[in-house]
């Protein structure tokens, strides 16, 4: 009977999606319940910055591309959350971030297609424009995107049915972690899925999949919209968490800081992306402990987060491209393979912990530093 | 019309700076096939210590020359320490690796000199010229920068056209394995040019400054154009840098003048993608599609 149940789940990654987000569902709600209303805040920082680094390790992992304008994409969601959650229009949270993703598609589509011709840095150099240029806008047109003060969004209010005691920040928890469910079930389905597939065969070689018949610019331009789309949903929850849009909030560090995310957490792994937002949230308040407990300068604990990203991405290039998850699939393997010897048969495969991390990894982990 | 010329004379100033960071870009891409995305960073430290020099000694003179020395020395160190392990790397993990630089030289800038912007010297009087009744928006500093850049321009053609050592330094860069059988060393031509592109950087940082400011992130936007003008001269040429970066200057500072200088940055984003979508390999490349 177990065995029959999981070779159902084993069989179908629908299934077995919707099973990863009820759990984590489940999780979140026990975990929020139970920790302090600063706690939660942070969960939701976590949970709109988890949105953002999946669609671009995805970018990153499965077609081979790279984005540094993820953060302009998040401008592009929190503005238009702003816009919509505002007096004019009025929608609640739900909508607003409907549109929110809406926009950054619209967006997206023609940026992914210019993305899509090209290659390597010159995509990173476009794409750091694009982060760069994007936000001036908003300088351009002060009356409508509210200048550098930004716009300023209502906090979302929770529905009666919850009491009338449920806290704010649990709220804002439930709606970013509902967020980041949502780019879990999707991101899961797509990559284990023919468009994942067409994607990791983009990725390894262009001319043999356009040989199979894959059009490659249409699914690079795809891979781009979508994780552009998932930048614009975690810049709407980043406008509706922390109840403002303005251009300090989405500056270029944030494009990079990103890119740290997912480097450190592992290229192409949507658990990689777990990490990296954990490293993001909780990355700027070590450091101010650390600052603080050996009593070091302003400028140095304001600086030091960033020098830390950016030392992450140094050291990772130099030692460990694969990142913590690629770390933790090393473990796993190890430990697989000595419970197999335990039980006699390991003899045939003497897989070290080196040589693992040395090997290149499976298709389905999609790590994008051996593209 | 006083405006156009005005406008005309301003773009041909920064120009010769954006030429001069497209330039540093374009001498590290022919070397190594990597985009020094860290340019910005790297010419920001430099600028800061020709400041502390300037301060100290009171030269500027002195504080350009160190300014230039640093280039040379951190532009070498970064090659060795950062870029040589991931220049057979696939090209992400060089753009990544790149960008990692630019952050940490950024956060270390900051450590040491604080993030608020602080001014710096011009080399020549900041007032304009007079003709008849008006003052131009052209300034004997800005005589002295375009003809400082033109005069690296020339020299750096000289050492790569007439000079053994730039003999050895394209051939390193062209064919490494042919040039390595033939006793130059490939891996010391590489350090050689990151070095020297990054005292082009330097100097560009140096005749920047007075007109941004000095801060960790004063020349973002410096690099992002920078980078544009590359393209637009084709990474692999230094003429087509220079060409760029001028052609660039003049039409940013119209789009400056006319429409307001918030649109800069956005305006040398479109030109980008037009220049990638009609002819990616940049106005004025000599080689033909090459995958990038």
């Amino acid at each position: 009977m177990t065995s029959k149940l999981v070779g159902v789940f084993r069989g179908s990654t629908l299934l077995r999606s919707l099973a990863i987000v009820l759990v984590a569902g489940v999780v979140l709600i026990v975990v929020t319940d139970s920790v302090s209303s600063y706690r939660n805040l942070q969960i939701a920082y976590g949970a709109y910055y988890f949105c953002v680094l999946a669609g671009l390790t995805v970018l990153a992992g499965a077609s081979g591309q790279i984005s540094l304008g993820q953060g302009a994409f998040m401008a592009v969601g929190g503005y238009t959350f702003a816009k919509l959650n505002a007096s004019p229009v009025g929608w609640s949270v739900f909508p607003s971030l409907s549109g929110a993703v809406a926009a950054s598609i619209l967006i997206g589509i023609p940026v992914g297609v210019a993305a899509s011709r090209l290659r390597g840095p010159y995509l990173a150099g476009a794409t750091l424009a694009f982060a760069v240029g994007l936000p001036a806008l908003a300088d351009k047109f002060p009356a409508f995107f509210g200048g550098e003060n930004g716009l300023i969004v209502n906090p979302p209010i929770a529905p009666p049915w919850l009491g009338a005691n449920f806290q704010l920040e649990r709220w804002e928890a439930w709606v970013a972690c509902a967020g980041a469910l949502v780019v879990v079930f999707v991101l899961y389905n797509l990559t284990h899925s023919a468009v994942g597939r067409s994607w990791r065969a983009v990725r390894d070689g262009e001319i043999a999949a356009s040989l199979s018949g894959l059009r490659v610019g249409r699914q690079q331009a795809l891979a781009f919209t979508i994780s552009a789309s998932c930048a614009g949903l975690g810049g709407g929850l980043l406008a509706a968490v922390t109840q403002v849009a303005s251009p300090g909030a989405f500056p270029l560090q944030l494009s990079l800081t990103l890119l740290a995310g997912v480097v450190i957490g592992g290229l192409g792994s949507l658990a990689g992306a777990v990490w990296g937002a954990a490293l993001l949230v909780f990355l700027p308040n070590w450091t101010t402990d650390i600052a603080g407990s050996f009593s070091l300068s302003s400028n140095v604990s304001h600086n030091l987060p960033i020098a830390v990203y950016g030392l992450v991405l140094i050291v990772a290039m130099l030692v460990w491209p694969s990142g913590i998850q690629g770390g933790v699939r090393v473990i796993k393997r190890g430990a697989g393979s000595a419970i197999r010897s335990r039980r006699g048969r390991g003899s045939a495969e003497p897989a070290t912990a080196a040589s693992e991390a040395t090997e290149p990894i499976a298709d389905e982990e999609m790590n994008a530093s051996h593209p | 019309m006083t405006k156009f010329i005005d406008l005309t004379l301003n773009g041909i100033s920064t120009g010769a700076i954006y030429a001069a960071v497209a330039l540093a870009l374009v001498l590290i891409w022919r070397s190594t096939r990597i985009v020094n995305f860290a340019q910005g960073a790297m010419l920001m430290i430099t600028t800061f210590i020709a400041s502390a020099v300037i301060n100290s000694s009171g030269s500027y003179v002195l504080g350009f020359v160190v300014a230039l020395a640093s280039g040379l020395v951190l532009g070498a160190i970064v090659e060795r320490v950062a870029v040589r392990p991931v220049e057979n790397a696939p090209p992400l993990n060089a753009v990544i690796m790149t960008l990692g630089l630019y952050t940490l030289l950024v956060a270390v800038a900051g450590m040491i000199w604080g993030n608020t912007p602080r001014s710096f010297p011009a080399a020549f009087s900041l007032r304009g010229y007079r003709v008849g009744a008006t003052n131009l928006l052209f300034t004997p500093n800005d005589t002295f920068t375009v003809l400082v850049v033109i005069a690296v321009a020339v020299a750096l053609a000289v050492l790569f056209r007439g000079t053994s050592l730039g003999l050895r330094m394209r051939a390193a860069a062209f064919a490494p394995e042919v040039a390595r059988l033939l006793g130059v060393r490939v891996g010391r031509m590489l350090t050689v040019g990151w070095a020297l592109a990054a005292a082009c950087g330097a100097m560009a940082g140096v005749l920047v400054a007075p007109s941004v400011f000095l801060g960790p992130n004063s020349f973002d936007p410096i690099l992002i154009i920078g980078f544009v003008a590359a393209v637009l001269g084709g990474l692999d040429s230094p003429p087509g840098a220079v060409i760029g970066g001028v052609v660039l200057g003049l039409a940013l500072s119209y789009v400056s003048g006319y429409e307001g200088s918030a649109l800069v940055p956005l305006a040398a984003l479109v030109i980008l993608v037009i220049v990638l979508m009609i002819r990616p390999t940049g106005l004025f490349s000599a080689t033909k599609e090459r995958r990038v």
